[in-house]
């Protein structure tokens, strides 16, 4: 089975619209949204969801406002100021000391050090993941909760049920989403994998961008090709792109055009090669071959 | 008056309404600070081409531990919850690219064998860009320490002028670390249906950090309708709809800003910075 996993650095430069694509184009695949903080997959491949859990990455502290004596000691050991002594009085004390669940990183130390014992530590529920069918196979994905923590915990998750699945019906490819950025979320959903596309855009801060991804990509060894979306906008740009991609011995995988019909195929629910016939789509394909034959040369 | 320009969905054009609205509000006169804190991919410098002044290395706690000290107890692995500190029999490992900086290894252990390093996990640039400050955040290839990098930039905050800050898309912790206690979160997305999907992920998260926010509409007039009704039907104000416009789209390319390529949209900006209260 192999792994190929599609990330941008920069966002919104085309990487959903461009994985729904290539779910089209897959034979056998598994597919799974890694983009856990704004998961936009689901969108166009509509999945029926078949398995639904929860998904708890850490703990949480909570005060209990009945035992707590507001001595203070939890808000001096924490530092993450979540706690504050603003919290209801109790037959002891005016006022009780209280945790921002937001600001919290379930680290335990305010348990930990708590003279009366007065904190609850208890796994917090961060999100959901879903195991579904979709019309070009079956779909890993989640959802995390807004303001919540763990992101890469949840995408190794997702990752390694989507292996599962592969392995047990017998798919030789698994097809990941990513996330932007460089940060945790991104490092869990590439460690291991077969093959990064970097999808960048013809500008400065898309290039900018796909050369501090491609640093990443290197820094953890995992060869990475490059396709330039929307690459009319800027040709020299694009050209640029291009040459430093070359430079630095990643594998170019295509350009493809500015094209509104791309926007529209995301209204009507549909990828651009079941949507549009034309130019935009045959790049697309273009691209997904490339891809495919630089993954038959990967270990 | 801190503003946060923030969006759910990536390259919705935070960065174009963040440099944009700070640029016009120094020019105005305001004492304004624009905050780079997408310090996973930082952009502003792209567009505002600052001076910088200063830089300086950020770094974080981590563990270390003097093994001719340790007892053996365990207790560090115990209290760690991030795996980020692990004893096995009687030596201690720590894995600092795991650490959370909380502390409790330090403080639980009996045998006061465990100090502490710092850890580099970026840098932050201070400068100017006319008469608009510039402070920007960039975090280190390979590390995964983004609040604490955003809450280092946020520092640089001085209190009594405008401030915009530049946060990350998404919803998770380094969004959290960029809008907490900010007085206005701006929202800015496309009409489509992933804009709109990472949209209502936005305004939850800014509901349940009860902070003030209203939308810019970028890229108007792709799409649908829908980011429209959605809006409507929530009560959330749009303050400020940039067109779809294939010639801001080609000075964004070339790293210029939109109210000095097509000076047009200046009043836009003006007119945006006033709703905001900002001036």
């Amino acid at each position: 089975m192999k792994e190929i996993v599609v990330i941008s650095g920069k966002g919104g430069t085309g990487k959903t619209s461009l994985v729904a694509a290539f779910a089209s184009l897959a034979q056998n695949a598994v597919l799974a949204d890694c983009d856990v903080d704004a998961a936009d997959l689901h969108l166009i491949l509509k999945p029926d969801v078949q398995e639904s859990h929860d998904f708890s990455g850490g703990k949480l502290a909570r005060i209990r406002a009945d035992k707590c004596i507001g001595c203070g000691e939890c808000e001096r050991v924490c530092r993450f100021e979540a706690v504050s002594l603003s919290g209801p009085g109790n037959e002891l004390v005016a006022k009780t000391c209280t945790i921002d669940p937001v600001a919290c990183e379930g680290c335990g130390v305010c348990v930990q050090f708590c003279p009366v014992d007065a904190i609850d530590f208890e796994d917090a529920v961060n999100g959901r993941w879903f195991v579904s069918e979709t019309r070009f196979g079956p779909m890993v994905h989640a959802r995390l909760g807004a303001a919540e923590e763990n992101s890469g915990k949840l995408v190794s998750l997702i990752r390694k049920q989507a292996r599962l699945i592969a392995d047990n019906q017998r798919r030789d490819l698994l097809v990941v989403d990513g996330s932007p950025g460089i940060g945790c979320p991104v490092i869990a959903s590439i460690t291991g994998a077969d093959l990064v596309l970097v999808v960048t855009e013809p500008t400065l801060s898309g290039r900018h961008d796909l050369d501090r991804v491609t640093q990443l990509t290197a820094h953890f060894g995992i060869p990475t090709a490059v396709c330039v979306n929307k690459w009319d906008i800027n040709p020299d740009v694009t050209e640029a792109i291009e040459a430093g991609a070359r430079d630095k011995g990643l594998v170019l995988a295509g350009k493809i055009d500015y094209d509104p019909a791309v926007t529209n195929a995301q209204v009507a629910e549909k990828t651009i090669i079941e949507y549009a016939r034309n130019r935009t789509a045959a790049q697309v394909v273009s691209v997904w071959n490339v891809i495919m034959d630089s993954l038959k040369t990967t270990k | 008056m801190i503003v946060a320009v923030a969006s759910g969905k990536g390259g919705t054009g935070k960065t174009t309404v963040a440099t944009n609205l700070a640029k016009v509000c120094a020019a105005a006169g305001k004492p304004t600070q624009y905050l780079d804190c997408d310090v996973e991919e930082p952009n502003g410098h792209i567009f505002l081409k600052p001076q910088i002044d200063r830089r300086e290395e950020v770094t974080v706690e981590v563990p270390q531990v003097d093994a001719a000290k340790c007892i053996g107890c365990g207790r560090c692995g115990q209290i760690c919850q991030y795996g980020a500190i692990v004893c096995i029999g009687e030596k201690v490992l720590t894995f600092e690219q795991l650490c959370h900086s909380c502390g409790g290894c330090w403080l639980v252990c009996p045998a006061e064998a465990i100090g502490r390093k710092p850890l580099r996990i970026g840098q932050i640039e201070t400068g100017h860009a006319g008469p608009l400050a510039f402070v920007s955040g960039r975090l280190e290839i390979g590390h995964v320490r983004t609040p604490s990098l955003i809450r280092s930039v946020k520092r640089h905050i001085q209190s009594d002028g405008l401030a915009i800050v530049d946060v990350p898309p998404g919803t998770s912790c380094p969004v959290v670390a960029a809008i907490k206690g900010v007085d206005f979160v701006l929202l800015v997305t496309e009409p489509t249906p992933f804009g709109l999907n990472d949209l209502k992920l936005a305004v939850e998260l800014v509901r349940e950090m009860r902070l003030p926010f209203a939308v810019a509409i970028n890229r108007d007039g792709i799409g649908n309708d829908q980011t429209q009704a959605y809006c409507e039907t929530e009560g959330i104000e749009i303050m400020v709809r940039i067109p779809d416009d294939r010639r801001i789209a080609q000075a964004y390319s070339a790293g210029r800003m939109i109210v000095d390529a097509l000076p047009e949209y200046s009043e836009r900006f003006g007119n945006l910075a006033t709703r905001l209260g900002a001036l």
